[in-house]
């Protein structure tokens, strides 16, 4: 190779060879052993090192194999198809967040730690919790950090899970707490309401829970009438309340803060972020002011502090919890988190600001609801729960769902998530507009007769 | 002469003071919709009485605002980033053509209708495995930690099938990541450290002392922390294989032997990679980044799930390994950016790929000849070629002046240069860990030597002027016990509000 735009050096060899005076690039490998030296190029890529345009080629046709689909997704299940102002991705744009390192040096990363300690912020507000960290990988993670925190916190080894709460979460925190042998004991719901048996809960929550964990609202979009009373018994026994939240409902429902939740949970991903094919996504960790979770936290925070000069400025803080220092003590071994799609939650809660987070939220209850009652007008399609919801809701069918989702899929509409063999989960945002849900409304109606006259 | 801008910025909180109606983005209304719905009947005990406290602005405030935070940042694209284990190379830009493959897709779609995602993520899982050496990768994991924790977790349970759940020891160098004792910690293991000797490599001896049988593996990075290859790799790997152990490979440091040398042929059997340093994705402020874990012969049916498959020409999420650990991430890793490090691949293609080792370890050796006549810049093992970074002791200069690694970062970023690592790893005091990269000029690591030699020449002749460094940032340098003491920390804007009114206690 004598050139190539992303190595500069090719043309500069001699020159540098010269400097360290040897004759060849191989010496500088002479340390490795001959027979662990590779005789070959690596079989990557495309054969050959490709120009811009063919790149862009090579991207076309990826996403030309794609399907792009009639309408918006209505398909929900922990990422929800919504609308990314521009403003938002000019920002995460910028070079200087953009190409960024983790801001260890506070000096000439200023801008980049206030912007995340306003991330911070505008989460705690929502929230109504004190301290927020600078990001988690996602939702799911987040859940298994916070179990982990509250077994560093209480020593004890159950979990308490609803039924009802997203599986993809419980799969990864299922994983993740494998190293502590933590055991995560399921909480039955309500059939007819979707909501938390509380009966099954009280009998299971014995002394050796170490945490108990509701989502609001759960996997079924329902919301949960009775967190108040879980709050409670967490309390009376001694465990941790862990609430799982979707940020964007809070700008209708009371937020955990209400509620003396000890850690909240949570994605970003509704607040301004693509859906990306469920990833980057941006996990929420909150905790209320108690040094006893504020010091067992895990992850990266942001804090207030001031020059030699007085002058307000930021940096990192608490970080003797964290790996580069405490190694095998530290509270996670999270390092490079999810700096940039918090930028994007911050700019797009600026954006919307408390009078826009209401009217958003409202909105997407409306949609929602429409689509519960223009759905279930179709003969045979019902609706599973009784409790009210927000944004997604299970709706039944006179007959496989599967066979449902082919007929949609002619159309290029995805359907809803398939939760059993007759029911599945549909998401309705502000990206689905009243034509959007009538064409849904008039194939579902198409499929089912088709279905019930062959 | 390199001035950082200076905003004095207030918090968004305090751009609008006077609680004007504003608002920076307009919602899209379906007036019919709401009448047709008429009223919201969530149950009364559940609504939130009064709105979040958030700013209300209108676009242009907020846009003139996060501008202005952005010009008091400093990335790759303002200058060079010389982290060591970070591999802040340049980010080409063409990466961001890459999301239209992914952007508007639901990762629960159909498959039918992702296609072309799926078969970029099967070419990538192929080519990470070609490129490790490895037998089946997983695209699971989100970043690099999470990669160790999902290798430790296979370790665990891979012992366990085995019937060999008393191994409760993993093995880590001294020299290591402090991600590698975290994530082994986290999996229920307990820690223990393998000495370097006086070459900085892995200590034979000592190894052969501390494996056991209680040893579930050692993890490892090559090259290691200080920039050195472990020439004795095979011997490690037999020592521990001889044990029934796992070789772990910390991908972090895989830059400089890139196309060059395979963690697999040498022995590793679970291999990390980070792809916001070798594969280029861009590192965000912090993430979000992007990993792989890959695995060999009985391992790879412990790799979390879903992996890609290709069934009569059909892309598939289908793929559950045997014993897999589970899932690691939500849904299938940082995919946004995966397809980032795809189209990075693309524009190396095989021989770009062994360039990026070749350049990358010239430039680290260079940047060392450059400064080999400063002599209170010390080098552990002088002649060994380092690979993709180098560690310099600045004791001498503590010693004698009082001006620390701390300083010496300082006084760089005065000069435009974000500063190397630093007091990392920890068996080199006043350690300064620089990695240049095959991305940055000869012209700019000169630059960067001569930098680095007046700085050196300033703190002999007068120390303070680089203790009090530095002075061309947006600010100057911070007060790190007021940030954190109990009665002044503030994580949040809220704590702040509530701490002037009284309303909240110190951290105790």
């Amino acid at each position: 190779m004598d050139k190539h735009p992303w190595l500069p050096n090719l043309s500069s060899v001699e020159d540098m060879l010269k400097e360290i005076g040897i004759n060849n690039i191989d010496e500088l490998f002479r340390d490795i052993p001959e027979e662990l030296k590779l005789k070959r190029l690596l079989n990557v890529g495309k054969g050959k090192p490709l120009s811009e345009y063919e790149i862009l080629e090579e991207i076309n046709k990826k996403a030309n194999r794609n399907v792009d689909l009639a309408a918006p997704p209505f398909i929900g299940g922990g990422i929800c198809p919504h609308y990314v102002p521009y403003a938002v991705k000019f920002i995460t744009s910028r070079s200087e967040f953009y190409t960024a390192y983790t801001p260890y040096q506070p000096e000439i990363s200023q801008g980049l730690l206030q912007a995340l300690f306003e991330y911070q912020s505008l989460m705690a507000e929502l929230l109504e919790m004190e301290v927020v960290n600078s990001s988690m990988y996602d939702w799911g993670s987040a859940l298994a950090e916070a179990v982990l925190m509250a077994n560093r916190v209480n020593g004890k080894k159950t979990v308490l899970v609803p039924e009802n709460s997203n599986p993809f979460h419980k799969e990864v925190l299922n994983t993740w707490i494998q190293g502590k042998d933590l055991k995560v004991v399921e909480v039955k719901y309500d059939r007819q309401k979707g909501e938390i048996d509380i009966n099954d809960l009280e009998k299971k929550f014995n002394d050796d829970v170490t945490a108990v964990y509701v989502q609001q609202p759960n996997f079924f979009g329902v919301f949960e009438e009775n967190i108040e009373h879980i709050v409670d018994l967490a309390k009376h026994k001694k465990a941790i309340s862990i609430m799982g939240v979707n940020p964007l409902s809070l700008g209708l429902i009371k937020p955990p803060g209400q509620y003396d939740i000890d850690v909240a949970v949570g994605d970003g991903q509704e607040l301004g972020l693509s859906m990306n094919f469920g990833g980057p996504l941006m996990g929420i960790f909150a905790v209320r002011w108690d040094a006893s979770l504020v010091r067992q936290m895990p992850g990266r925070i942001v804090g207030i502090t001031r020059d030699s000069e007085g002058n307000r400025g930021y940096t990192l803080i608490l970080q003797t919890r964290e790996q580069f220092i405490k190694r095998e003590k530290a509270t996670s071994n999270i390092t490079t988190n999810e700096g940039l799609m918090a930028i994007a939650n911050a700019v797009y809660l600026s954006l919307l600001g408390k009078d826009g987070i209401r009217e958003l939220a409202e909105e997407i209850y409306y949609r929602s609801h429409y689509a519960m009652k223009k759905l279930t007008q179709i003969s045979g399609i019902t609706r599973a729960f009784k409790s009210d919801f927000f944004e997604e809701f299970v709706l039944k069918f006179p007959t496989k769902y599967d066979i449902i989702k082919e007929m949609l899929k002619r159309h290029k509409i995805q359907g809803g998530l398939k939760i059993s063999e007759n029911t599945a989960l549909f998401c309705f945002t502000e990206v689905h507009n009243k034509q959007s849900i009538d064409t849904l409304a008039s194939v579902l109606a198409e499929a089912i007769g088709n279905v019930e006259t062959s | 002469m390199w001035k950082q801008a200076k905003w004095d910025e207030p918090l968004i909180f305090e751009i609008n003071p006077h609680e004007k109606t504003r608002q920076g983005v307009l919602i899209n209304k379906d007036e019919e919709i709401r009448n047709l719905v008429k009223d919201i009947e969530i149950p009364r005990n559940l609504i939130r009485e009064s709105s979040p406290e958030l700013p209300s602005l209108s676009e242009p405030e907020v846009i003139r605002h996060y501008v202005r935070l952005s010009q008091m940042s400093f990335g790759v694209d303002n200058g060079m980033v010389p982290l060591g284990s970070c591999t802040m190379k340049y980010n080409p830009k063409i990466e961001e053509a890459s999301s239209k493959i992914t952007e508007s897709h639901h990762p629960l779609e159909d498959e039918d209708f992702v296609q072309g995602i799926l078969e970029m993520m099967y070419e990538l899982q192929q080519w990470f495995a070609e490129i490790t050496g490895m037998d089946e990768c997983s695209l699971q994991v989100p970043a690099g930690s999470a990669g160790e924790l999902a290798g430790v977790l296979m370790m665990k349970k891979y012992h366990k099938v085995n019937n060999r759940a008393y191994k409760d020891e993993v093995l880590v160098a001294d020299t290591a990541h402090g991600t590698n004792p975290a994530s082994a910690s986290m999996a229920g293991y307990k820690v223990i450290y393998v000495r370097s000797n006086s070459e900085g490599l892995v200590d034979l001896d000592i190894l052969r002392e501390v494996v056991n049988q209680r040893t579930a593996g050692f993890m490892l990075t090559n090259p290691n922390t200080l920039g050195l290859f472990e020439e004795n790799i095979l011997e490690i790997s037999k020592t521990i294989h001889n044990e029934n152990a796992i070789l772990y490979y910390d991908g972090a440091n895989l830059n400089g032997i890139l196309g060059i040398s395979r963690p697999g042929d040498m022995g590793f059997d679970i291999v990390h990679l980070n792809l916001h340093k070798t594969f280029a994705v861009p590192h965000g402020g912090g993430g979000p980044g992007a990993g792989v874990i890959c695995a060999k012969g009985e391992l790879k049916d412990y790799l979390p799930y879903p992996i890609v498959d290709k069934i009569n020409g059909k892309y598939s999420l289908s793929k559950i390994p045997k014993n897999t650990i589970g899932k690691i991430a939500t849904f299938y890793g940082n995919v946004g950016n995966l397809a980032r490090s795809y189209t990075y691949i693309l524009g190396l293609g095989p021989q770009g790929v062994q360039a990026v080792g070749k350049m990358s370890t010239l430039a680290t050796n260079y940047l060392i000849a450059k400064l080999k006549e400063v002599k209170e810049l010390e080098l552990i093992a002088p002649n060994r070629p380092r690979k993709h970074e180098v560690v310099f002791s600045a004791k001498p200069l503590a010693d004698k002046y009082g001006v620390t690694a701390n300083d010496i970062a300082k006084a760089l970023l005065d000069n435009g240069f974000y500063a190397p690592t630093i007091y990392f790893p920890p068996i080199i005091e006043e350690s300064l860990m620089i990695e240049p990269t095959e991305t940055e000029t000869k012209e700019t690591l000169d630059q960067f030597a001569d930098v680095l030699k007046k700085i050196v020449e300033i703190a002999k002749t007068n120390p303070k002027a680089v203790m009090d460094s530095p002075s061309n940032t947006s600010i100057k340098r911070l007060d790190q016990v007021y940030a954190n003491h109990p009665t002044s920390i503030t994580p949040t804007y809220r704590v702040l509000r509530l701490r002037k009114l009284g309303k909240i206690s110190s951290l105790k």
